[in-house]
């Protein structure tokens, strides 16, 4: 058990930091969040040149939170230096299915994502903003709106941020529903007025981003990290979680459980301690049958992983990912056709259509699934499927794809016989599916010759 | 010779496997419109002239605030017709050529962008949305019910926008519906008419249930690592303070005890 050397608790518990508090009265107020030592970190930085504050950030390891787990440090590293214009994004589109805790941050304590949004900019020298958040968090980018005039007004945005040399502008900005904006791409794209159509890499956002000047791009939960990091010191930091994965993480958890919620955990927390622990483990009576460690990206694991670590390494040797760390349990009484077909028709409809192999794999692994499901498919319909995610894999500029064809893949691999059983029953209910009986062939002149 | 395909008529326009085919259009094709052929002597659509389309005072104001607040004004378009769908009900052709004229672009391109993004409307649409959640986490808990009795509910009541969608982010709270924007759930069956009624009278929904009044789960978080604690099913009284989480077991038909607390 770590230590957490800030914290440490009464018992013996680490203490939160991204959600400390986070039911405080008053937490989105500048007042309160202030009177909580808000917007000290801030003050920190830019008392240190940015190489140092960049320095604090790779100490820290902080992996990017949004899905992909890249170190922030790294990342911004990539950034030239240079008086141009680079711009600040973040991606608060959050609209992978499960996730909700980038809501919960930016709806509960929305300076403390500013906080970190102004350091990460002061840290890589942009001089512009943007929060791109998803259309439908309408309540969530109120407050984000009323926090940000009132974090202008005490000069912690605008120009000459509390006395120091550095200027910046901040922009809330709303998309208006596609889960693909939230490919960091895609989302520069959306963000520059265009459909949402991820880019051929490289160049890479930090070298060729927004408005074609290098963009640092990072999740809510990344950005909101960042103050904690400060105050902290990025080596004390890196004491908490696990060596490849340090700090803690808010993991949603929904589906199956009783006590669905965020919580934030010490990354490396056994998978069972937040499912059962946490969560409550699935209602009376039932139990865990798989789950979507990391989103509905994520291939699924099933009670056997249970013991796992939840962190990003031990997601990865089992064959999955921790993704954005969204845990989605669904438990013995349910079809696992019925959770497959769900996925193949979310990403069918948000594939943006520019790659053919996602546009069209999408749909016809939805179709496949449809088939099994209403009795017209047969067990060879399985390995047609298979192999259209196999020209799915690594064929696309971006990954929605491959989000769909793993979990779908995992779920035939780990329950082929509850497929094959679920398709010799659907046909035996329904011998010609919803069609009717076809009518006899028509005879055509000529055919024959 | 054999007579070609589309020239059967539909019922014998079956395909190789015996099987009848694949739905198609009159003119034999699967794509809709395939048979209009582009008036090529037409110029598509420029940018409107200012002269001749009118703008709503309001609107056009709303579309430069937003387009001021960018280094390139065009990527005010969602914003822009975001703030014509507030004002027309939809993007229509009328909503359009005002976003255009405002933004100096062609309605082609904002169409483009229109049709790209689930919540811009492409059609007249009742003016209260609901759009009900019908991704995983809610369909484990019920969604398909939900959405089905939603829409029973309003199938004569032109006023609604009743409409499935994908994740909405609030899982927790499943199965969960946004109602003119406004997140609630868990939404049981027996709600339904309570909350359409609400909407009609324009009063808050379900105001216990809404999202903001949600806590988070933080007294509970934060766990050490370590070996696990738990073994299989965790007996009731293990699962910590009672306090932790307001909402009781999940199920969709089952009401909720919420917390009092204020939250934002
Ligand atoms: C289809 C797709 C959807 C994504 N959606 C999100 C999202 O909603 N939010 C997010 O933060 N990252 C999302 N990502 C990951 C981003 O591309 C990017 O890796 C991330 O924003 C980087 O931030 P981080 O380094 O802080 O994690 C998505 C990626 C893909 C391929
Ligand atoms: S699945 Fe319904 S809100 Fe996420």
């Amino acid at each position: 058990m770590s230590e957490n050397p800030t914290n440490p608790s009464s018992n013996g518990r680490t203490q939160p930091l991204l959600l400390r508090g986070i039911d405080e009265e008053g937490l989105h107020t500048l007042e309160v969040y202030r009177r909580r030592g808000g917007y000290e970190a801030l003050t920190k930085a830019l008392d240190m040149a940015p190489g140092e504050v960049l320095e604090q950030l790779q100490a820290s390891g902080l992996r990017g939170r949004g899905g992909a787990g890249f170190a922030i440090g790294k990342k911004a590293s990539f950034m030239p230096e240079g008086a141009m214009d680079k711009y600040m994004v973040c991606n608060a589109d959050e609209s992978e299915p499960g996730a909700f805790k980038d809501r919960e941050l930016m709806q509960k304590n929305p300076h403390q994502l500013i906080e970190g949004l102004i350091i990460a900019a002061y840290t890589v020298g942009a001089n512009r903003a943007f929060i791109y958040i998803r259309g439908e968090y309408q309540r969530q980018a109120d407050v984000l709106d009323a926090a940000l005039a009132e974090a202008q007004g005490a000069g912690y945005l605008g120009e000459r941020i509390l006395g120091s040399g550095f200027s910046l502008t901040l922009v809330v900005h709303r998309g208006a529903g596609a889960y693909i904006c939230g490919e960091e791409t895609a989302l520069l794209d959306s963000l520059e007025g265009k459909r949402g159509n991820p880019r051929i890499k490289p160049p890479f956002p930090a070298n060729q981003g927004l408005y074609q000047g290098p963009t640092l791009i990072n999740n809510v939960e990344t950005l909101a990290t960042v103050p904690h990091v400060i105050t902290m010191g990025g080596e004390k930091y890196a004491e908490l979680g696990t060596e490849s994965s340090p700090g803690t993480k808010v993991v949603s958890i929904s589906g199956n459980v009783r006590r669905p919620g965020n919580y934030e955990v010490e990354l490396g927390t056994p998978v069972r301690e937040i499912i059962y622990g946490l969560a409550g483990g699935p209602p009376e009576g039932r139990e865990v049958k798989f789950f979507f460690p990391g989103g509905s990206s994520a291939p699924v694991l099933t009670a056997e992983d249970l013991d796992r670590p939840y962190d990003f390494d031990s997601m990865a040797e089992a064959g999955s990912m921790l993704g954005s760390g969204s845990v989605i349990v669904v438990d013995d009484s349910v079809p696992v056709v019925d959770v497959a077909l769900k996925v193949a028709k979310f990403y069918e409809h948000e594939s943006c259509g520019k790659c053919s192999p996602c546009r069209e794999g999408t749909r016809w692994t939805r179709t496949i699934l449809q088939r099994v499901d209403d009795g017209t498919a047969t067990p060879m319909d399985l390995d047609i499927m298979a192999s259209v995610q196999e020209q799915i894999l690594g064929n696309c500029l971006c990954v929605l794809g491959d989000s769909m064809a793993m979990p779908i893949g995992s779920m035939v691999q780990k329950f082929r016989a509850e497929f094959e059983a679920h398709i010799e029953a659907a046909r035996a209910r329904n011998p010609f599916g919803d069609e009717e009986p076809e009518p006899p062939l028509p005879v055509v002149q000529g055919a024959a010759a | 010779m054999t007579k070609k395909r589309d020239s059967l008529p539909a019922e014998d326009r079956v395909g190789t496997n015996g099987r009848a085919s694949v739905p198609r259009f009159g003119h034999g094709s699967r794509v809709p419109g395939w048979d209009e052929a582009v008036d090529l002597r037409k110029d598509p659509a420029d940018v409107p002239d200012p002269a001749t389309v009118p703008v709503p005072p309001q609107l056009r104001a709303e579309i430069e605030a937003h387009m001021a607040k960018y280094p390139d004004h065009r990527s005010a378009v969602i914003a822009g017709l975001a703030a014509a769908q507030r004002h027309h009900g939809w993007c229509s052709p009328e909503a359009i050529d005002q976003v255009a004229c405002v933004m100096r672009l062609t309605p082609g391109y904002l169409v483009s962008i229109a049709t790209f993004y689930d919540m811009l409307e492409n059609q007249p649409v009742g003016r209260h949305s609901v759009y009900v959640c019908t991704n995983i986490s809610c369909s484990l808990c019920g969604a398909e019910e939900l959405l089905a009795a939603m829409e029973e509910a309003t199938a004569d009541d032109p006023d609604f926008n009743v409409r499935h969608f994908e994740c909405l982010g609030a899982c927790d709270i499943a199965p969960m519906a946004s109602v003119d924007g406004v997140y609630v759930g868990p939404i049981s069956l027996d709600e339904v008419p309570t909350l359409l009624e609400q909407v009609r009278e324009g009063a808050p929904v379900l105001p216990a249930k809404q999202l903001t009044q949600r806590a988070v789960a933080e007294p509970l978080a934060v766990l050490p690592k370590g070996p696990t604690t738990y073994g299989g099913r965790m007996p009731e009284e293990a699962l910590g303070p009672p306090a932790a989480i307001e909402q009781e077991p999940i199920g969709p038909a089952e009401g909720s005890k919420q917390s009092n607390e204020k939250a934002v």
